[in-house]
């Protein structure tokens, strides 16, 4: 018998896990390893902070998500031995293997930013919403707030889902002025980015957005620490933000047991070949979803296309053949502007996002680049997606390589069209 | 891509007017490369731009300004003061590299 082990049963490992029992032939074992019982819906806690969404939706039990054939540890891991192919738990069980996979994904690391997670304020002042618990207790935090400044803040990239931060932005903007209080209230967006996004178009537009919504944008910051006495956030650059109110996506890290063995870059990021995610180092462990260094977002949807291409090649690479299939970077992501529309962009590694429809072209039905009230329904509808078609493995109609069909580029673009 | 004089030399730039051929570069070319952003190359800020161009070599990314800090071994503080304002930026356009990826 020959033996895969999954770290994480995360979207990534889930999705790998459950399209390999389909796919490997019966002398392979497969085992995932999983500490907690529990898979969370992460798109999910965005709305969370607004009162919107139940808890009960949001989660599922992790074994139930996985396919019968798939043999489950549940512990940490401690270390992997990729000289004795062997993963140890901090149960200090060994789990000898043919082939890793590491899907343990980032996780946000408040202690890594002085005076974060230890000047007295956290969760206090300052709050973030890419946990749980996180969201939930923003939840709390706005309800009771008066009014004041509210910094929206990311302390660097790359993090889960890029685009949350702006979502979370504008659907504050919506929030408060619901409320009748969005004059109280002042909006402040610091990046360490030299806009509102990466990319040329989109950065544009999305801080037009801002703009519109009265929201302030401060740029190229790059926080230093957190000044809980007063407060402020202080960049390395001396420039200092005040707030009353702190939404921070604090740094994003892979899992420590990836730096404790060896496999990982500063961020604790495993590198990998981009269009194979085979470790550049070791030629019988891959790292696949937001666990991997391949620059692009950090994302479900970059999980689910990469999934397709990693299979097809680990089943040409356990053989001996050379694996003949290349992930392009593909991601899409909704973005929720608040008022019930949202945009959605469609882009890999050498395309920037750009107007047009998706996935056909002219029909759509989802409008690239444009707040539409359909895009946020596509986002809301994308939670049962998520459940029942892409965690099991199956296939959607959709290729994983990036389009350029329905995309407007500077020799296509059609006149501007008003908001729906 | 264009080809543009620094330095006395014909180099390929991209539409920012960052390198595109890591052979090209050398220190007097880095040297005329601060100049036009008006930074003045230090012996220290030249053992930054060596880091970038090892890195890079070693890599083929240029290394964001966390990676200069925490393997390079130069503490942020100062590289803002070696290169104000957008240091990540500045210090891949003195090495001669491609400007770093905004990760999406």
């Amino acid at each position: 018998m020959r033996r895969l082990v999954v770290l994480g049963a995360g979207t990534a490992g889930t999705m790998v896990a459950n399209t390999l029992a389909r796919r490997l032939s019966d002398e392979w074992i497969i085992t995932v390893v999983e500490p907690s019982d529990v898979h969370h819906y992460q798109p999910g806690y965005l709305r969370l902070p607004f009162g919107a969404g139940s808890l009960k939706s949001l989660s599922k039990s992790t074994r139930q998500l996985l396919h019968e054939r798939v043999g489950t540890v549940r512990a940490a891991v401690d270390m992997v031995l990729p000289d004795e192919k062997v993963v140890v738990t901090q149960d200090a069980e060994r789990l000898a293997y043919n082939v890793l996979v590491i899907a343990t994904g980032v996780e946000p690391r408040p202690d890594q930013t002085p005076g974060m997670l230890d000047g007295g304020e956290w969760r206090r002042s300052i709050h973030e919403f890419f946990t749980l618990d996180g969201a939930v207790a923003l939840r709390a935090a706005l309800a009771d707030f008066p009014g004041g400044r509210v910094v929206v803040h990311i302390v660097d990239m790359p993090i889960k889902c890029p685009v949350a931060p702006l979502e979370f932005a504008f659907l504050a903007d919506d929030w408060f002025q619901r409320r009748g209080m969005r004059g109280d209230v002042e909006l402040v967006y610091v990046t360490p980015l030299s806009d509102a996004f990466t990319k040329p178009i989109a950065a544009q537009l999305l801080g037009r957005m801002l703009d519109d919504r009265g929201i302030a944008l401060q740029a190229d910051f790059v926080v230093e620490r957190v000044d809980c006495e007063h407060k402020t956030l202080v960049s390395y650059d001396g420039r200092e933000v005040p707030f009353d109110l702190l939404v921070t996506v604090p740094l994003n890290m892979g899992a420590e047991y990836v730096a404790r063995s060896g496999l990982g870059d500063d961020l604790n990021l495993v590198p990998v070949d981009r269009n194979t995610f085979l470790s550049t180092t070791f030629d019988d462990i891959f790292a696949i979803g937001d666990a991997s260094d391949i620059p692009t977002s950090k994302a479900g949807s970059v999980a689910h296309f990469s999934v397709e291409v990693f299979v097809d090649n680990l089943l040409d690479h356990i053989e001996g053949r050379p694996m003949t299939r290349a992930f392009d970077g593909h991601a899409n992501c909704f973005i929720e502007a608040g008022d019930a529309k949202a945009l959605l962009i469609d882009f890999n590694y050498e395309t920037e996002p750009l107007p047009g429809r998706y996935p056909l072209p002219r029909l759509g039905p989802f409008h690239l680049l444009e707040a539409t009230r359909v895009n946020h329904w596509g986002k809301l509808a994308f939670r049962w997606i998520y459940w029942h078609v892409l965690l099991p493995g199956r296939r959607i109609p959709l290729p994983s390589a990036m389009s350029m069909a329905g995309k407007q580029t500077v020799a296509t673009r059609e006149p501007e069209r008003s908001e729906v | 891509m264009s080809v543009t004089t620094i330095a006395g030399r014909d180099v390929h730039v991209d539409a920012e007017g960052f390198l595109t051929s890591y052979d090209e570069w050398d220190e007097v070319l880095g040297r005329a490369l601060a100049g036009q952003i008006a930074i003045e190359l230090s012996e220290e800020a030249m053992r930054v731009v060596a880091f970038l161009r090892r890195d890079f070599q070693a890599r083929g990314e240029t290394p964001t300004l966390r990676r200069v800090s925490t393997v390079g071994g130069f503490p942020t503080k100062r590289l803002f003061e070696l290169f104000p304002k957008k240091p990540a930026k500045k210090m891949a356009y003195v090495a001669g590299l491609p400007k770093p990826r905004g990760c999406v």
